[in-house]
């Protein structure tokens, strides 16, 4: 019959449990607290006596702080058994980006373009040179490869130079593509990336038809972006202003979404970038720092920065994003939107920068005009410069396995994993980090790299700090507001909703 | 306004229990009469009741005339909540009738055991540790009488998953007699830390069986004591896990009282970092029945006390996309940021609206009350 002999809650809460520590990493945050993270993103503050008696083992257990640490997995002990499994789940549900294996295929139609960009990465040829075209064959062979990856879902990419010079090979790769696909059922999505100088109507009526995105650069207002991207014939931000509306009009708001390059002209002006991708109906922008590679190596003193003098930018430009936002607008910096959702969700990130494994090969791949294969957009500039020591194989001399498995690949892969990197092993932000073994070894010229004075590691470890700053500061309406960029909604559907029967 | 679902009769019978469906209009065909209980409302002659399962009957002067020609004659001293095509079990021994199934209900259950491996403190239906294995062939019965698949049907108990593979059959069967019917089986979890019983239940296939869990803590020690049993909360997550493994879908249910509410935020923030995959969350007002009123003192706080860590519990899930709800709560009790996420979810047959009630002006949207939470409100409730 019923059992009506309850037991007291001091049986199940022990005074002595024997507690012990799960894997964390730590670093003083600032004079009162102290940010303590884990493998799956899980993460708390703790004042200096709560962390000193947290890890002596002499936290009361049960006290509030001893029961956060224990539900965020901090600490074990003889009460619990369940913390692998949720460690389990929680990892592989982080780590998912590695499913089915490199899902982005970046195809370099041509070389040739028609802006001479002083920070330009790739080598950029004069127009009318059909040498540096893809041909059909390479193509092919690509999308054969693209086609061969386990991953159900592939995204196709088109770059350049300017990859609508070369738009027949283009249509051509999306029929290809289409037809090799009927029988394999992956879903392909493809993208375009072009500056819009050249756009006509042919070009977004095929985008329409086949559900083709287009992404694109704009990096401020006129007299800044034609600075940026010169176009000898006319105003770059003319053509580009005329081909937006075009494009948005054609295929919708939601299928264009535009770059931003931050050179030194750039420093100065956060407020009129950011405005001037509002007036043109953009909801999000990226805020990028110069690449080192490619020509703005060659130009850094004419348009270079160090990433101090780039952070100071991003923040500046940050805090008047969420002015905006507090004030009722919907704009996102598409930056702090991948660190948030690392730091807030516990499902996995999709960007290929920002990952370890580092997506490089990994994650990404790309066919070069002639056929070259690399781990990434910036190991190709590599190579146009001279350095071919990360070139992968070529499309139509090597397999999938020597490329996707061979020696190049690998020696990447060994530095490709951040919990093994020497200064990320331990860093208390790895988590919503990456790696970037490529960056390393072109800035630093060596794959593993140097933390202490690597650009990559500054840049990332001041945002993340920052936003994480920014989140614990007190403000609620900062949290609702990043809650609105990660779910891409306006802030009022972030807030709980008024009924709808009133 | 409460519905009576139980009847004690006078019956002169000593067949054991049996399930029929009511009809008040007699059956022609008498090979027909074996699944129905004939309502008889006025006098009745002897001549036409052959083959019913029963006769339900106001007292009738020919009693002994009547017995003699049917199986089993229920008395009773009223029919008015009797209706036809509800289904009913009948136990002539003691003479109780019970309403097991209402066509037109959202809120019908079938009742799989008295059992359980918990023993919540604020248990609504205390377990009794009985065999009543006899319940899974009622349970069959009962679906080969419902004509038409109700919108919703609920699994409940006790535990359910202590019958073992009797619950995976009864699945299938529900599944397979009422293909469109919404299931749901309330269920502690604990068992699904096997995961062959996961995916014996899985392989079923039933298009829309969710499981829905309680978790009363992030803590396991505060969990374990609500429950009564140390080890459940191990054992409820690893349960979840499987069941998300084996593309189950799971509704996660936290009862507010005392005991669970000072972690409330903290237990919003564990189910969104832990079980993204869950359908749905729900925040649910404590039923004033069974052991709550034995553990009043542990369990009692006032809802008005608890708003403010409800709506940041609420505002965490909602903010993180999660569907959520809240149950058995009034809406003068809920902040008006909570009114759209509240649900009328108390079942109809034990559904109660205060004389308070009458003059406010939203209670059409209101949960309203439970029949045994009258007396025992908060200090707060009022008309609007």
């Amino acid at each position: 019959m019923a059992r009506t002999d309850f037991v007291d809650i001091t049986a199940f809460l022990p005074e002595n449990p024997r507690t012990g520590l799960l894997p964390f990493r730590f670093a003083r945050f600032d004079q009162n607290r102290y940010f303590l993270s884990n493998d799956v993103g899980d993460y708390a503050f703790l004042t200096p006596t709560d962390f000193e008696a947290f890890v002596a083992k002499k936290l009361d257990p049960n006290s509030a702080v001893y029961f956060d640490l224990r539900a965020k997995n901090f600490l074990s002990d003889d009460r619990a058994s369940v913390h692998p499994r949720i460690l389990a789940s929680r990892y592989r549900t982080k780590k998912a980006f590695l499913d089915g294996f490199t899902k982005l295929h970046i195809f370099v139609v041509s070389l040739r373009c028609d802006h001479s960009c002083p920070y330009c990465q790739v080598s950029r040829q004069s127009e009318d040179r059909h040498k540096f075209d893809m041909s059909v064959e390479v193509a092919h062979r690509g999308v054969d490869l693209m086609l061969s990856v386990p991953s159900p879902t592939v995204t196709c990419e088109f770059q350049g130079g300017e990859s609508l010079l070369n738009f027949p090979l283009l249509k051509e790769i999306v029929r290809y593509a289409k037809e090799r696909n009927a029988a394999l059922g992956k879903t392909i999505t493809f993208v375009a990336c072009t500056n819009l100088s050249t756009l006509t109507n042919e070009h977004l009526d095929f985008f329409k038809e086949h559900d083709v995105q287009v992404s694109t650069s704009l990096d401020g207002p006129a007299h800044l972006h034609d600075k940026n991207r010169p176009l000898s014939r006319a105003s770059s931000h003319a053509l580009f202003e005329r081909s937006l509306r075009m494009v948005q009009e054609a295929l919708g708001h939601d299928k264009v979404s535009a770059l931003m390059t931050t050179t030194k002209e750039s420093l100065s002006y956060p407020k009129e970038i950011i405005d001037e991708y509002r007036r043109l109906g953009l909801t999000s922008m990226f805020l990028r720092p110069l690449n080192p590679f490619g020509f703005a190596v060659k130009t850094s003193k004419a348009i270079g920065y160090d990433m101090d003098r780039f952070l100071q930018f991003y923040k500046e430009a940050l805090d008047y994003i969420l002015a905006l936002n507090r004030q009722g607008t919907y704009f996102s910096e598409s930056y702090a939107t991948i660190i948030l959702e690392k730091i807030l969700t516990p499902f996995a990130n999709g960007y290929v920068d920002l990952q370890s494994p580092a997506g490089a090969g990994l994650s990404v791949v790309v066919y070069n005009y002639d056929g070259d294969v690399y781990a990434s957009d910036e190991s190709r500039m590599l190579a146009e410069m001279g350095d071919t020591n990360l070139k992968l194989g070529n499309v139509l001399k090597n397999t999938y396995d020597e490329i996707f498995f061979g020696e190049e690949m690998q020696a990447l892969a060994a530095a490709s994993c951040n919990e093994a990197l020497p200064g990320c092993s331990d860093c208390a932000y790895q988590h919503y980090c990456g790696a970037d073994p490529v960056y390393n070894y072109a800035t630093q010229g060596d794959l593993f790299g140097h933390r202490p004075t690597s650009g990559y590691c500054n840049r990332n470890m001041t945002i993340i700090k920052y936003l994480i700053s920014l989140l614990h500061g007190g403000d609620r309406d900062i949290e609702r507001i990043f809650w609105s960029w990660v779910n891409r909604t306006s802030k009022a559907q972030v807030e709980l909703p008024e009924a709808t029967w009133l | 306004m409460a519905l009576r679902l139980r009847t004690r009769a006078e019956s002169r019978s000593d067949t054991p229990r049996f399930t029929a469906k009511l009809t008040f209009e007699p059956i022609a065909d008498p090979t027909r009469r074996k699944d129905f209980a004939f309502v008889a409302t006025g006098p009745l002659s002897v001549t036409e009741l052959e083959g019913y399962a029963a006769i339900v009957t106001t007292p009738q002067e020919n009693l002994d005339q009547l017995i003699a020609s049917a199986s089993t004659v229920v008395q009773v001293s009223s029919l008015n909540h009797f209706q036809p095509g509800h289904i009913v079990s009948i136990e002539p021994r003691s003479g109780m009738i019970l309403t097991i199934f209402r066509p037109e209900s959202r809120h019908n259950v079938i009742f799989t055991t008295e059992r359980c491996n918990s023993n919540c403190l604020m248990c609504s239906q205390p377990p009794k540790d009985v065999d009543d294995n006899w319940r899974f062939d009622e349970h069959l019965r009962l679906l080969s009488l419902i004509d038409e698949d109700p919108q919703f049907l609920c699994i409940t108990g006790g535990e359910p998953t202590l019958m073992g593979d009797n619950l995976i059959r009864l699945v299938a069967e529900i599944g397979s007699r009422l293909p469109s019917t919404n299931l749901q089986m309330l269920t502690n979890g604990r068992t699904y830390r096997d995961a062959g019983y996961v995916a014996k239940l899985a392989a079923v296939g039933h298009p829309s069986f969710i499981s829905a869990i309680p978790l009363y803590a992030d803590i396991a020690g505060i969990h374990d004591y609500i429950v009564q049993s140390p080890g459940a909360f191990d054992q409820t997550i690893e349960g979840i896990y499987n069941a998300a493994d084996y593309g189950l879908p799971v509704e996660i249910r936290v009862v507010l009282h005392k005991q669970s509410v000072p972690r409330l935020r903290q237990l919003a923030e564990f189910i969104y970092r832990n079980f993204p995959f869950a359908a749905h969350v729900t925040f649910m007002g404590m039923e004033h029945m069974g052991y709550v009123k034995k553990n009043w003192e542990t369990l009692w706080i006032d809802p008005i006390d608890y708003m403010p860590a409800l709506e940041a519990a609420v505002e965490i899930l909602w903010q993180r996309r999660m569907n959520v709800s809240i149950y058995n709560l009034q809406l003068c009790l809920l902040p008006k940021s909570l009114w759209q996420v509240g649900r009328k979810s108390i079942s109809d047959f034990k559904n109660e609206y205060i004389e308070e009630c009458g003059k406010c002006s939203v209670r059409e949207h209101c949960a309203g009350l439970f029949t045994s939470q009258v007396g025992r409100y908060s200090r707060h409730l009022h008309s609007l």
